[in-house]
């Protein structure tokens, strides 16, 4: 036994493996693992939907998170800035609704900008409101909170908060009246938001308490110029942004007179002051075919689809493939993952008779696809959507947003230093 | 306002008053991709408290510093962010009025080609 151990093992070295061995450097080799591995590598970037739920859902933030591997996961400035991307995608015809795509941010930030937009950038609403008279159905109190949801179509920009001890003047306070009467013997009569008439010289209603002897009689509101003068108002009157809003209906005999004063405040304080009337983002869709789907097999797929993300292509012969048309328009309904496609979720009464070997096939076919189809999200690609109420356009409303975060993080640094 | 110990000033937590998810949550994330920090996080104590804390530890370095390097850096991220958006808007503007401009020159093309079209006709019908 002690023998057969002691037996010399000799390694053949060839001359190649020696010349090798000399020349060998590990940075010459070509395929060094330079990023992630691709598997690591979907997991950071796409969330990936499978037909039950989506999974790698979130973000890996953390700097450190790839040391392992030798890839750096932060975010440095100069990356940021050369990977950053906006494209406008499409604005309406008013100028009010708008979506973009933005690339190359993580949504910590993007939701940022998302909250920003609906509770803090400032707008003007109806915050007071003067009842001289009202014998309408709508009592005083349901009156005054419709109006004060009417949007408003005045700049933010040009007027200042008002606080609990300032007195109402021109630079704070946009006044309204409204004075409608549906006459006996007349129709009812619809009250719209066009019967709102913006008061440049403010209030209108003279306070009963304290005679003044001045020439100007003590009202509502101390304007000390007209606001009518500001060469911003001067050409476009300020108004509601939508002059078809019902506010309340009138039957024969009955009046609404009154006077409402709109200041500035902001969305998280009330939701009227929200200048959005939504704001939202969502990430972009990925559809991949991981295999080729032909003949009927892609008919099938693209009828499985009821936004049309599937296109045929024809190759020629005869031949035809299922292509990713308008992987944008995905909603990750997952009909296409579904093990049961064809068979409607509500059961119809009739029971249809069953062709059980056309059955079997689709489910097979249903089943490979599950393997097939890959559903993704792309995480750092958010297309953006804002639709404003009046008060401004959309993209100052974004751009506002953003000022207002770095305004947030220069309070830190000034509050820290 | 901080509140750290005295000998140890790699550890702090932070309140900021009248601040919520919005910031912390994007503080947060800026904190995390920085590599001097081993752990960053943020919560708001009671849902009617307007305020948020903000716990940074990092490997040595001070955290106050840190924490402001992070606003810093955020602050950057989003001046550059406007600069880009500001630059797409006005080029789906221009875009946009170059289209109109195109839709129109088309539109003028077609009334006169159907003006041309009317005129032969009605000199078809003089000649016969």
């Amino acid at each position: 036994m002690a023998k057969e151990e002691e037996v010399e093992i000799v390694r053949i070295v060839t001359d190649e493996e020696k010349t090798f061995a000399k020349n060998f450097n590990i940075n010459d080799l070509p395929d060094i693992p330079t990023g992630l591995p691709p598997h690591l590598e979907l997991q950071r970037t796409r969330v990936v939907c499978k037909n039950d739920a989506p999974i790698h859902t979130s973000s890996v933030v953390y700097s450190g998170a790839y040391n392992a591997v030798g890839v750096d996961n932060s975010v440095k400035l100069e990356n940021f800035s050369e990977n950053f991307k906006v494209n406008v995608i499409s604005s309406s015809e008013d100028g009010m609704d708008m979506e973009f795509d933005m690339i190359g941010i993580n949504a910590a930030i993007a939701n940022a900008f998302r909250r920003i937009l609906l509770a803090e950038l400032p707008s003007m609403a109806i915050e007071k409101v003067f009842v001289a008279n009202n014998t309408s159905l709508v009592q005083d109190e349901v009156l005054a909170q419709r109006l004060g949801l009417v949007p408003i179509a005045a700049d933010p920009r040009l007027f200042d908060y008002i606080s609990e001890s300032d007195q109402p003047n021109e630079k704070n306070t946009i006044v309204f009246k409204l004075h409608a009467r549906c006459e006996r013997g007349e129709p009812r009569l619809k009250v719209l938001t066009e019967e709102l008439i913006w008061l440049p010289n403010g209030s209108e209603m003279v306070k009963e308490s304290g005679e003044s002897t001045s020439s100007k009689p003590k009202t509502f509101t101390s304007f000390s110029r007209s606001q009518d003068s500001f060469p911003e108002f001067a050409e476009n009157p300020i108004s509601p942004s939508n002059l078809d809003i019902l506010i309340a209906k009138l039957g024969p005999g009955q009046e609404i007179e009154l006077e409402a004063h709109a200041v500035k405040g902001i969305g998280k304080t009330h939701a009227k002051w929200s200048p959005v009337g939504t704001a939202w983002y969502r990430m972009l869709p990925e559809v991949i075919l991981l295999k080729e789907f032909e003949g009927k097999e892609a008919e099938n797929l693209v009828k499985a689809c009821p936004v049309k993300v599937f296109d045929i292509e024809d190759m020629g012969k005869g031949r035809k493939r299922a292509t990713v048309a308008q992987p944008r328009k995905c909603t990750l309904c997952r009909e296409c993952l579904r093990e049961e496609f064809g068979v409607p979720i509500v059961k119809p009464k009739v029971k249809p008779v069953k062709d059980e070997g056309k059955d079997k096939e689709t489910q097979i076919e249903r089943k490979e696809w599950i393997d097939n189809v890959a559903l993704h999200r792309v995480k750092n690609h958010f297309i953006f959507k804002i639709e404003s109420t009046g008060s401004l356009p959309p993209e100052v409303l974004f751009t506002e947003a953003v000022k207002i975060l770095e305004d947030k993080c220069e309070r830190v640094i000034a509050d820290l230093s | 306002m901080e509140h750290g110990s005295f000998t140890n000033n790699s550890h702090a937590s932070f309140t900021l008053a009248e601040e919520d998810h919005t910031l912390a949550n994007a503080v947060r994330f800026m904190l995390n991709q920085d590599p001097r920090v081993t752990l960053a996080g943020y919560s708001i104590p009671h849902p009617s408290l307007d305020r948020v804390n903000i716990r940074v530890q990092t490997t040595g370095d001070p955290a106050r510093e840190v924490l402001k390097d992070a606003c810093q850096e955020l602050m950057l991220m989003n001046r550059h962010v406007r600069s880009v958006f500001d630059k797409a808007v006005a080029e789906f503007k221009v875009e946009q009025a170059r289209l109109k401009a195109e839709e129109e020159e088309r539109e003028k093309a077609k009334e006169e080609l159907k003006k041309q079209r009317e005129q032969l006709e009605s000199m078809d019908i003089e000649g016969n």
